[in-house]
């Protein structure tokens, strides 16, 4: 249970102000500039030592991706893109920040380019998000104009611009080479791998993306320490998290809490005990809806961090947690994902482009048992050749909803397929 | 250079190679579809998936760069089940109508899957539909077959330089499409067909004609720029049923325009199959021997002063060595090979050569073009200029009409004295040329068919001295030509003799009487109605302008159809072969006149093709090496002179039709009218038209 004291998000709820006389009386901007001073090696390495994780989804050390930039300025300048292209489905976090805390994120911004060498920075945000632009863009122009962040930001001798980018609503440009595509103006389709953004970004500079909860959590770290925030959670799992709880609870909500919290208690505490209590849930999506759900048995007990979930053949994601009790149809609601998946393919590389549409197809049959036994394994397969196979992670996050459906309630698929067989032979 | 192993076996490349190039060293094949080794690296098909050992996930082995100690496995039974995987998930929307896919037997898809494919499909959903989109005469799309390899839009892009292709869509939904629905205009869009490695993109004049495997296949040369491309022609039967292009780095990489791959129809249509004599003021069918003897007839008494000779565009250097010993023989020394009226001179023979080489562009880093349009010209020639001037670095600028070259130039205008002004370095492009360690100038016919073309190339030259074009080990002056017999022509020496007449004084004699007998090689493009009442005997294959104003047709053979030898732009020697024979009663052009020589009874001295290519190689040393350029000499060549203040006019105006073969074409009349301007036939379409 997170203490009061070590929340990084205090106005998380919007009850207080969000604009920067609020955000400075919450500690924001406070000695920004003595934090730069302490020199780019300084900060990349507290941001190490802290633990800090991505908040994205693929939880890659964060202080790990900042020290794979060029120590010395090239001709070509550094980027820092921020991906707020929030647009995993059950995930809502980054939102609530840049609605009520983009001070957090702005500040962040500065230190972050500031650590890689990056004289600008480029927020991707979500089409959809209209009034979280409109915020986050006050929220800038306020810094501007209090000349935190622009020419010689903060006092620091370093000039550092920052511009909101408005996304057109694809799925797809939230994979960070696609978004780099959409943010040069091109059609969002994610690059191949290596160059990596940090030698071939964007404009074909080095570049670092990092998620708006990563960012927007530096300022904190660098104020109170790396170990402070090493200190909460696991190890190798450290520090805070937003998790997104939503679906049969009965306080769906947005709550920061330290890593590796059990889910059980998570649920409880925050959300209001899932609808009809513990023993009506079915199975929980952990991290939004790319990973495998987790059947009731595992939710008992899981730790919500990065690896106590891939321990349990799942994964953290974004922490959104989709919680489904008894009166879930399962299959259907996989099936839904498995439709998500192959409208938002970019169909660049074939596994996807085609697997997706097969999968979705099958899964579709398998809701109403329009299937035969065999296809079980067959579905099984295809999403065994889309994983692995593709440019991005989108066929691996199209392809484990399914495993995680096979894998924990195969009984459930044969019975609608011997229950539509029978229907079919009765009627014949 | 970094060492890797691939299947146990080490091998050693170049930093930067990829583990498919590095695996082509080797002789490993990995299949592939959206690779191509002249195109960006895509990476989409996920067809070339490869193990390496420490790395997580199967990688593209065409995008994955070699690393030092990286142990690659190719053929372990995880690559084989992803590779199978993806060819089941291609295969899954492709149609089964390989019986019907002209693709069928040389496509990579069916190649494919016969090692990668299951004998049974799994998939038992409805398959995807795909519209099909109009990309112009040339190209027929079957887009449900498209594989979404973008090998085509990356081609248009990269090397054709027009945008015109793109994949509109997501997901299931992403279509290959032309740029809102226009065709595609680019002069190499029938490289589109080679590359589609699918039955998507099909060449449309042949479709539905022919198997692949029904074809013989001859390599040859094409003939219709001045560029000498390496072709291969398909034939069924005596009918050529297609062209392809054949790799050939030094000239056309493995592309071909548009022109020298469609006009092959037009070798079925117009043709000249039996001789014809002009009586009562109509073309009546004679024999040859008819034929051979009223010219022999008409030529009886005439002195030799007053027989004529022009060589057309595509005539070999067989024939013109033919018809110069021939004319030598009556005593005549009015024979020309410049039917344009070029003012090039056959002295000195850096003066009318690509000396830098079409390979030796990508060297360059400055270029001067003076009246050409080289996308029109030599449209493959010009994607080379593009391919240099997208490495960077290049500088690039047109004197002569306005044109859109495909790669950025700056243009100075269209008038000579702009040149004149370089040249005596008043302009900024002086500077440019002078300060470049491998400077180009780029002459084109447009600016040398003219009065004063000859003060033209006197002022290049003047300008490639001063401008340090030429100097030891870099020939940077270069004459593009438009026809493929010129070179030959100007190397043969086929240009007035001592007292002769030029193309201009043949018609102007021709006109006043003086002139007799014309005979016209296959020269078409010369002005008809000037020859007055001269008699004209017309040896060629196409029944175009010059026949209809005959008095005699000689039936002779186009260029797929002899063993003949033509040298390119470059000054490289090269020779066709026979892929189909004459038709009817056509005869190779060397061999009538070798005929006709003996009607005469002053016969040529050679009468086996070996004979008469070592009379060519003591006529110019050149011919006795093909395929092959050595440096030219540079010297003294051109005129002092004003210029006229007239613009220099462009070479071409259609680039679909500029000799007999592609007028004939349906094809090339087809293109004319989808991609006018200066099409022939350029009037307005009403509401009313098709």
């Amino acid at each position: 249970m997170l203490r009061d004291q070590d929340r990084i998000f205090t106005n998380l709820y919007g009850i207080h102000d969000w604009r920067l006389a609020g955000a400075r009386a919450r500690g924001d901007w406070d000695g920004t500039k003595a934090i730069l001073e302490r020199g780019r090696d300084a900060l990349i390495e507290e941001v190490k030592n802290s633990g800090l994780r991505g908040r994205g989804g693929a939880g890659f050390s964060t202080g790990m991706k900042w020290s794979f930039m060029p120590k010395q300025p090239g001709p070509r300048p550094h980027y820092l893109v921020i991906n707020a292209d929030e647009g995993e489905p059950g995930t809502c976090k980054d939102r609530e920040i840049m609605r009520f805390d983009p001070h957090k994120l702005v500040e962040g911004a500065l230190i972050a380019s500031f650590a890689i060498g990056a004289h600008a920075s480029y927020i991707y945000i979500r089409g959809e998000f209209v009034r979280e632009a409109q915020n986050l863009q006050a929220a800038i122009d306020e810094a501007y104009a209090a000349g935190l962040i622009g020419k010689n930001a903060c006092g620091s001798g370093w000039d550092f611009d920052l511009y909101v980018h408005r996304g057109g609503g694809a799925y797809i440009c939230g994979e960070e080479s696609a978004l780099i595509e959409s943010l040069e103006g091109k059609k969002g389709q994610p690059r191949l791998k290596p160059p990596f953004p940090a030698g071939v970004g964007l404009y074909g500079c080095p570049t670092t993306v990092n998620n708006v909860e990563s960012i927007a959590v530096v300022p904190s770290i660098m104020r109170r320490g790396a170990a402070w925030f090493a200190g909460l959670g696991r190890p190798k799992n450290s520090g805070t998290k937003i998790f997104c709880i939503s679906g049969h609870v009965n306080k769906p909500c947005n709550v920061e809490e330290e890593m590796g919290i059990p889910l059980k208690e998570l649920i409880e505490r925050h959300a209001g005990g899932v609808r009809g209590g513990w023993d009506n849930l079915l199975a929980i999506i952990p991290g939004g809806c790319s990973v495998p759900l987790l059947p009731k048995s595992v939710c008992d007990t899981v730790l919500m961090d990065f690896d106590s979930l891939r321990d349990a053949r799942s994964g953290l994601g974004t922490a959104a947690v989709i919680v489904m009790d008894k009166s879930t149809d399962v299959v259907r609601a996989i099936s839904r994902l498995s439709r998500f998946y192959m409208h938002e393919s970019c169909g660049q590389c074939t596994p996807c482009r085609e697997g997706t549409g097969w999968m979705s197809r099958m899964m579709e049959r398998m809701v109403t048992g329009d299937a035969s036994i065999e296809e079980i394994d067959l579905l099984e397969e295809v999403t065994r050749q889309v994983e692995g196979h593709t440019i991005c992670a989108l066929g691996d996050a199209a392809a484990w909803p399914i495993q995680g459906l096979i894998r924990t309630f195969r009984p459930e698929l044969e019975r609608r397929i011997h229950a539509r067989q029978a229907s079919k032979t009765s009627a014949a | 250079m970094p060492k890797l192993t691939i299947d146990g076996r080490e091998v050693e490349v170049e930093a930067g190679t990829t583990i498919l190039q590095a695996a082509e060293v080797l002789g490993i094949e990995i299949p592939r579809f959206c690779y191509h080794e002249r195109l960006a690296i895509a990476g989409n098909c996920r067809m070339c998936l490869v193990e390496v050992e420490k790395m997580p996930k199967p990688v593209a082995s065409c995008a994955m760069p070699v690393g030092e100690g990286m142990v690659v496995k190719t053929t372990t039974p995880t690559v084989r089940k992803a590779r199978q995987g993806v060819m089941e998930f291609l295969l899954i929307n492709h149609p089964l109508d390989c019986p019907i896919c002209d693709q069928g037997g040389e496509c990579d898809l069916q190649d494919q899957a016969m090692a990668y494919g299951a004998d049974r499909s799994r998939y038992h959903e409805h398959k995807r539909a795909v519209v099909d989109k109009d990309f112009g005469p040339l190209i027929k799309t079957f887009m449900t077959r498209c594989i979404q390899c973008t090998r085509c839009v990356r081609f248009i892009t990269e090397v054709a330089g027009v945008p015109e292709l793109g994949a509109v869509g997501r997901g299931e939904h992403m279509e290959i499409t032309t740029y809102v629905g226009k065709a595609v205009s680019s002069e190499l869009s029938g490289n589109l067909i080679d590359l589609c490695p699918v039955g998507a993109l099909t060449n449309r004049p042949a479709s539905y004609t022919y198997r692949a495997w029904e074809l013989k296949k001859t390599e040859s040369i094409d003939t219709m720029d001045a560029l000498g491309s390496a072709i291969r022609i398909d034939a069924r039967g005596n009918e050529v049923i297609r062209v392809l292009p054949r790799i050939n780095d030094d000239i056309n990489e493995e592309w071909l325009s548009d022109r020298s791959r469609f006009a092959c129809d037009g070798l079925k249509r117009q043709r000249l199959d039996r001789c014809y004599v002009r009586r009562d003021g109509r073309l009546q069918p004679v024999s040859w021997t008819e034929a051979l003897g009223a010219v022999a007839a008409r030529l009886k008494g005439v002195a030799g002063s007053r027989v004529a000779a022009i060589a057309g565009d595509q005539t070999d250097c067989e024939t013109l060595t033919a018809a110069k010993d021939l004319m030598a023989s009556l005593g005549s020394a009015n024979l020309d090979c410049r039917q344009d009226g070029a003012k090039l001179e056959a002295g000195v023979r850096a003066s009318y050569l690509f000396n830098t080489t079409i390979a030796g562009i990508e060297q360059a880093d400055a270029v001067l073009i003076v009246g050409s349009n080289p996308r029109k010209e030599a449209a493959v020639l010009n994607a080379r200029l593009r391919k240099r001037w997208l490495a960077g670095g290049f500088k690039a600028a047109l004197v002569g009409p306005q044109a859109d070259l495909a790669f950025k130039h700056e243009w100075l205008g269209d008038s000579p004295a702009v040149l004149a002004e370089i040249a005596a370095g008043r302009h900024p492009f002086f500077g440019v040329l002078k300060g470049a360690p491998w400077p180009m100038i780029i002459l084109g016919q447009g600016a040398l068919a003219r009065e004063d073309g000859a003060a033209v190339l006197g002022l290049a030259r003047k300008l490639a001295e001063a401008a340090g074009v030429v100097k030891d080990g870099w020939n940077g002056f270069n004459v593009l030509h438009t026809a493929a017999a010129r070179v030959g022509g100007l190397d043969l020496a086929f240009v007035p003799g001592q007292g002769g007449r030029d193309v201009a004084g043949i018609v102007d004699g021709a006109a006043k009487g003086e002139v007799e007998v014309v005979f016209l090689l296959g020269a078409d493009e010369v002005d008809m109605k000037g020859l007055g009442n001269a008699f004209v005997v017309y040896l060629g294959s196409h029944g175009d302008a010059g026949a209809h104003r005959a008095d005699v047709v000689l039936p002779g053979a186009a260029y797929t159809e002899k063993s003949a030898t033509f040298v390119n732009t470059e000054g490289r020697v090269q020779r066709t072969q026979l892929a189909v024979f004459p038709p009817g009663e056509a005869k190779e052009d060397w061999k009538v006149l070798r005929a006709l020589s003996d009607v005469l009874g002053k016969p040529l001295a050679y009468d086996t093709p070996r004979q008469l290519r070592d009379r060519m190689a003591t006529l110019n040393r050149v011919f006795a090496t093909l395929d092959a350029v050595s440096p030219a000499t540079w010297g003294a060549f051109g005129a002092e002179g004003a210029v006229a203040d007239k613009p220099f006019l462009p070479a071409i105006d259609n680039f679909y039709m500029t000799d007999p073969i592609s007028r004939a074409s349906k094809t090339m009349a087809e293109c004319s009218g989808a991609f006018g301007p200066g099409c022939g036939c350029n009037h307005k379409k009403t509401g009313t038209h098709g």
